[in-house]
Parts: C-alpha cells; structure tokens; sequence
C-alpha cells in the first residue's frame, strides 16, 4: 500500500509539473506578450520598458525556472496588471469560487439524483424520457446563454434577482443554478446506469423476497450502491465546475477566480495567468489523487495493477 | 444567437414596468468592461483610466470641449517664455483631497517624476518630451521641454495630472492606486481591484474650476465584462449608466421607455493601411493606380449610413477633422466608382484583381463589407482576424498587405498625435515615404502654428495623392442611460459625471 500511494504521489507531482511547463510554454507562444501588455496604441518605447520591466527579454528556459525558484522560495509573483501580489488577488477571489463551486455541485446533486433514481426505477417510461431531455437540454445549452435566459427571466422580467455582482446571497442564485445545471447531466446518467445495475443483482431480489419494503429497497440497498462511482466522478465533475466558473463568472460578473483568469487572460497576465492554471492543476491532481488511494484502500484488487 | 437574445430580451422589457432610477440617493452607478491596470493616470493607457483619472485629478491646463479653449485649472495664466519653455502661473488655495495645499513642488515633483524613463510611466510619449520642470517661486514654475514640442499645452491639459509631491513620493505609484489623492470634483472612497471603484464628490472642490461644481453626489463604477450583462442591468435598474453600446443593441434599447440612447461622434478614426514597400507580401499594392482602385472601389457614404451608425462621418484624410492641422482641403479624394476601380486595374495589369489579406481586429461587421466592396471589383480579400497584438506583429514583419485599423489619438486634439504614427518612419509605416515624414516633422517641431498647418496640410494631401492608406470615417459611440440623466456626448469619449445632473 505504502509504495502504491508513493507511486501515484509521484506521477501527481509529474502531472503538475508538466502543467506548469506546458502552461508556461503556451502563454508564450501566443505571440509577442510585451506588445499585448502593453496595448493597442503602444509606442516602440512603451512595448522596450515592458520587455525590459518584466524580463521578457531572457530566454524563456531562464524564465521558467526564475519563475519556479520563486514559486518555491513562497512568491506568486507580482500580477502584470493589476501590479498587485498574486497571492492577496488569489486569496481574495478565491472564496466567492469556492462558495459557487460547493453550492453548484450541490444544486447539481440534488437535481440528479432523484432525476436519476426516478428514471430507473421506471426505464423507458416517460419519466425516463422526461429525464433524459432535462439531462439533454443540460449537456446541448451553452452554460453562458442559459445564464443569460436566467437573467431574462429572474431579472429583466420579473425582477425578482440582481442581475450582476457578488455581494449577497442572492447574487449567487442565478450562477449556482446555472453552473449546477450545466454539470448535473453525467451524474443523473450515472444514477440511473448505476440504479438499473444494482436493482437487477441478485442482493435487490433477496431483499424483496424477504419482504423488505419498496421504498427501503431503494433508498437504503440500492441508491447506496449506486452512488459510490458518483463520489468518484464528483472529483472529475470538480475540473468542468472550474473551468464553467470562467464563463459563469464573466457573465455574472462575480468577482472570484474565474473572473480573475478571465481578466488575466484578455491582459495577458502571465503571472496571474501561471498560477491559476497552476493552482487548478493542483487541486485536481490532489482531488485524483485522494480518490485513487481511497478506491485502492476499499478495493485491493486496484493496488495490483500499479 | 446573440441578436436573436437581444431582441428576446427587448421584448420582454417593453412589457417589464418601468423603474425609477437612482435619483433618490444621488448616486450614479455606471458599468465599464475592463477594469484599468490602476487608478493613477501615468500609470494606465485605457479608456476608463482616463475617466476615473479626470475625475479625481486635475491638470495644469483645460480644454473645454464644447469651444476647444484651453483654460486654466491649476495654473491661472502660462506663456511662452522661449522655443522649449513655458511658464505657468499656480492657482492659490486648492487643496488635495488629503487636506494639503498644492503649490509649485507638487508639479515639479510630478513632472520630474514622470519625465524619468526609469520610472515607467505607461505610455512614454505622454511624458518623454519634457526634460525637467523647475519652481521659480512657490506659486510659479516653469516647463523645459527637449525639443521645440508646440503640442505641450494639450498633453497638460490631457494625461498629464499633478499629485501630491509628499504623499505620491511616501507611497508611490502602488500606494496612489490603493488609496488615490488628487485634487478633483470626485474623490475615490474604495477601490476593489478589479472589481468596483466608488467616486464621491469632493465637498471642498475649489470655486473656481473650469469643471465647475459637481452635482451628481456619488458616482459606482463597476466591471462587468460582457455586453449582454451590462444590457440587462440597465433594463432592470441595476445601472443607470452604460457606455461603447453595439449599434444594433442600442438600436434596439431605444424602445425601451425609462432609458435614453445617446449616440455621438468620436475622435477615433477607421482607416485602411496599405504596405506598399518592396517586402510586401502583395506585390500588386506597389503601384499606386491598384492603391487608387482600391480607394474608388469602398462606398464609404453607404457604409456610414447603414453598418457604422449616427454620430459617423466619411473623412478623405488620414486624421480626425477637429484635430489641429487636420484638413481634407486640396488632398485628393475618391469617390465610389467600381467602374473606374476596375478601369484603374486594368490599366496596372490586373484586369482580373488579385489576392490579397486583409487584417482587422475590430469592428468586424465593416471589415467584412470592405471585403465584399473589393471582391465586386475583382480584388479577392480573404478576412484575417486577429488580436491588436498579433496584427501589429505581422505589419511590423512586412507580413500583410492590407489591414482595417482604427485610431483614437489618446483623444488628444492635434495631428502629432496620430498620422506620424503611420507615416513617420516608425514600426508601423509601411508606407515609409521620406517627403511625407519630412513634412510631418517639420509640422511636429514647429512653433509657428501658420507654418504647422501648412506643412500637415501637404504631408496629408501628398498621402491623399499617392493613395497611401484609405481613410474610411470615424466612428461614433453609443450610451445607454436612465432617461432622468441629463449628460452630453463629447468626441473624446469622456463621460463628464461633473457635469451630470438628474433632470
């Protein structure tokens, strides 16, 4: 046990790396990041001092590695734009994503599990297929434009909820749901494969057999089956919460993480930019991480295969 | 998808009560798409810099931009004392935000300050023509520039802003952005990087002001990056200000009866630049009756009327016509004439057009009616878009033929400012006709305006004839407000919140 999980820690510290690299490499393959900097309507002089300021002069390889010994030495470094520290913008935005992102997944949960759990219970029924357009529409819209028919309706119209902004609850409501929606279709689909699967195995009949009410059947010796390669998928569903935050965050104007790469990236930020993607990476090569050693420990058979 | 949203949202807006907007708390709370880099106006080069910056600094100079005039703001008086040096007369008794007076030091401090390379202020050009400020006594100073810069007074009544020399020399540039000080009808109570800064008016804003006395109490600006956001916040009172509306949106917002749609010229011009050196990629735009052709083959008047918008105007040379020394007098011009275009293609050997690049960055719609202009006479131009940044790349490498560009000047109101950027020998002239930038110098360096105008007058008609570039129009900008807000739009895209009031 103790050289798989070794093993995978240092494939995950592999991945990380290889995302800093390639994130690093990337940003500065787009074109001349000085003249981005430094605006349209620049002068020669102006494009020279941002070069200059921000040593974008020196090979990149030296770049990287300036830029990892102050990542190691505990410096983000100093955002291009903002000239503020990226630790404090990180820390800053860092909440509102994680509010959004807990919230999300939980709206996502509680839309598809009874969707799911409903729609095997009765497969190929128009429950199903009335789940299944849900999971559809969900998976088809683009995140941003049902954002958008939100705010149609719940401001524009009805002018029940404030449109733009992150400073009360009810400024997250329209992003959470809009986030939640657009992640909630993999995991109805699971529930219901899973449901089917289960309430076929043979543990389902004999519980029936021993008169064990429907209701309990269900709730109790299935769904709980069921829902363990959910807590697994969760982990991948994390990395699509992410990356939907850019475009939620944008739209509603909040005021978290996605909003800052957003911004980083139209500024070509590069610092900012490097430990976003950077600080991502991380957090779902962890999240992998945790999930593979805790399916090793309930499942010995796993640990074989490394 | 996305017109179609705009026109769903409007409908269900006409049927959406009308709201009150926030006249009650006197309070302003306006939305821009980008936050700026910082507060400080020496270090920032976008447009909502230069508003914030306005309102909570002052300059030594004013234009007022109903009559051109420059008036005093800081200085009472100033003259020209030789060909590099200018004199300047404070005003007494205006005090910063932070309850210090302003006096000599403070311009002397700020101008030194700013003229040093290694202080990396933003836009170097703002500041790199002065070579030292001096006091001569504590109200008086004088300004030294490098070279003969007759243009001096407009980038002091511009980007040029004095701080306060003890509190910006204690917390520089970083600590002016976190908590600014300028002397302003606004000061700034809370900046939120990225996110929000909050204007409120500055109770002891000195009487004599050519901004005059702030009505509006407070002023919210937000930075809402999508259009569609910032639409619907106006339509559910969330905002009561918008500005650089899409035409067919405001179009459309027009309907909707507790807003006004205001709509206005601006200074930034749209033009096309054509590489005619020895290294272009599209050898055909070396002779200039194909350059010509090209001229005569875009309707400009038709795409003015019904693709640019209201406030638009059709320019026949490469400047915006209120900047000094602009004038399209005596320059050649070419009318729409696909029959002639084609003639002119003939003639230079092209009877069956060419192909060519075209690059553009903005304003997409118009680049893509170019296209369809050129294609009717012959020339196939294939649409390349790109980022600013990229652009620029391929027209430093000789690696485009044609390019839709925009230009606004840095809204300063003189010809120095914008056609030596594309002719005078710099990265981007791909033109590089040494009479043009002899002529262009020569009305950048000299201090008799007579002989200015007339040495910008034949640079400019000289580009006309030789059909260098295509001047198309300049373009006109649209703002969407609470029908209570009494504002006017100025070609410099500045919305005047000191001017404001509530009707």
């Amino acid at each position: 046990m103790i050289a798989f999980v070794a093993k995978r820690l240092a494939l995950a510290l592999a991945v990380a790396v290889a995302v800093s690299i390639l994130s690093f490499m990337l940003v500065r393959l787009s074109g001349d990041v000085a003249t981005a900097i430094a605006g349209e309507g620049a002068r020669e002089e102006d494009i020279a001092i941002v070069r200059a300021t921000y040593g974008l002069d020196r090979p990149v390889l030296v770049q990287y590695l300036d830029w990892v010994w102050s990542l190691l030495r505990g410096d983000l470094g100093t955002s291009y734009y903002f000239k503020s520290d990226v630790a404090g913008l990180v820390l800053d935005k860092l909440p509102v994503t994680l509010k959004l992102g807990i919230a999300s997944l939980a709206v996502a949960l509680a839309i598809a599990v009874p969707l799911g759990v409903v729609a095997a219970l009765r497969p190929n029924s128009w429950v199903d297929r009335a789940a299944l357009a849900v999971a559809v529409v969900g998976q088809a819209l683009p995140n941003f434009f049902f954002a958008l028919v939100l705010v149609m309706l719940f401001s524009v119209t009805l002018r029940w909820l404030p449109v733009s902004g992150s400073t009360t609850a009810w400024h997250f409501v329209m992003p959470t749901i809009a986030l939640g929606y657009y992640v909630a279709p993999a995991f109805m689909r699971l529930v219901r494969a899973g449901m089917i699967e289960v309430l076929g195995s043979d543990f389902i009949r004999t519980a029936r057999a021993k008169g064990v009410p429907e209701r309990r059947v269900v709730l109790k010796h299935a769904l709980r089956n069921a829902l363990t390669p959910v807590v697994a998928l969760t982990v991948v569903q994390l990395g699509y919460l992410l990356g939907g935050s850019v475009v939620i965050e944008t739209v509603f104007a909040l005021d978290g993480l996605g909003y800052l790469a957003y911004q980083a990236i139209s500024h070509k930020d590069l610092p900012v930019m490097q430990v976003v993607v950077l600080i991502l990476a991380v957090v779902y090569v962890l999240l992998t991480l945790a999930a593979d050693i805790l399916n090793a420990w309930l499942d010995p058979r796993l640990r074989a295969g490394m | 998808m996305r017109r179609l949203f705009g026109s769903l949202v409007l409908s269900l807006a006409l049927a959406a009560t009308p709201a009150l907007a926030d006249k009650a708390s006197n309070t302003v709370r306006f939305a821009y798409d980008q936050a700026p880099e910082s507060v400080d106006p020496l270090f920032n080069n976008v447009r909502i810099g230069v508003i914030i910056g306005a309102h909570v600094w002052d300059t030594l100079v004013y234009r007022d931009p109903n009559s051109g005039e420059y008036k005093g703001q800081l200085a009472s008086a100033w003259r020209q004392i030789d060909d590099k040096t200018l004199e300047f007369d404070l005003r007494r008794g205006v005090k910063f935000h932070n309850g210090q007076d302003f006096t000599a030091d403070d311009v002397v401090y700020t101008l030194n300050f700013a003229a040093k390379p290694e202080n990396k202020v933003t836009t170097q050009a703002n500041v790199s023509w002065i070579a030292r400020a001096e006091k001569i006594d504590p109200y008086r100073v004088r300004i030294v520039t490098k070279e003969v810069f007759p243009a001096a007074v407009e980038y002091l009544a511009g980007p040029v802003v004095i701080h306060p020399h003890e509190y910006y020399e204690k917390v520089g540039p970083k600590g002016q952005n976190e908590k600014p000080v300028g002397s302003g009808p606004y000061r700034i109570t809370s900046h939120v990087v990225g996110k929000s800064v909050t204007l409120e008016r500055n109770p002891d804003y000195f009487r004599d002001s050519p901004k005059g006395q702030p009505a509006i109490g407070k002023i919210e600006i937000r930075f809402i990056p999508d259009g569609q956001t910032r639409m619907a916040e106006v339509m559910s009172n969330g905002l009561d200000f918008i500005m650089s509306v899409a035409k067919d949106q405001a179009d459309q917002m027009g309907a909707v009866p507790f807003l006004q749609v205001v709509s206005g010229e601006t200074m930034r011009i749209a033009f096309m630049q054509i590489n005619r050196l020895p290294e272009t990629p599209t050898a055909p735009l070396q002779d200039v009756r194909v350059r010509r052709a090209i001229n005569h083959a875009i309707d400009r008047d038709t795409m003015v009327k019904q693709i640019v918008g209201t406030g638009s105007r059709v320019i026949n040379t490469i400047c915006f016509p209120a900047q000094f020394g602009c004038t399209d007098e005596g320059a050649t011009r070419y009318p729409y004439d696909p029959a002639k275009a084609k003639a002119l293609l003939a003639e230079a050997g092209f009877p069956n057009g060419f192909e060519v690049d075209i690059v553009a960055y903005r304003e997409r719609q118009q680049t893509e009616a170019i296209i369809n202009y050129l294609r009717a006479v012959g020339i196939k131009a294939n649409l390349r878009f790109l980022q600013y940044a990229a652009m620029r790349e391929l027209i430093k490498g000789n690696k485009v033929g044609l390019t839709h560009q925009t230009w606004g000047s840095f809204s300063v109101n003189d010809v120095s400012a914008g056609t030596p950027v594309w002719f005078g020998f710099i990265g981007e002239d791909v033109t590089r006709d040494p009479e043009v930038r002899d002529f262009l110098k020569t009305g950048d360096t000299s201090v008799d305006p007579t002989a200015r105008k007339a040495a910008y007058k034949t640079a400019l008609s000289l580009i006309a004839e030789r059909a260098y570039a295509v001047p198309l129009y300049s373009l006109p900008t649209y703002y969407v407000a609470s029908s209570d807000l009494v504002f006017k739009a100025y070609p410099d895209e500045m919305p005047r919140f000191w001017e404001m009031s509530w009707k």
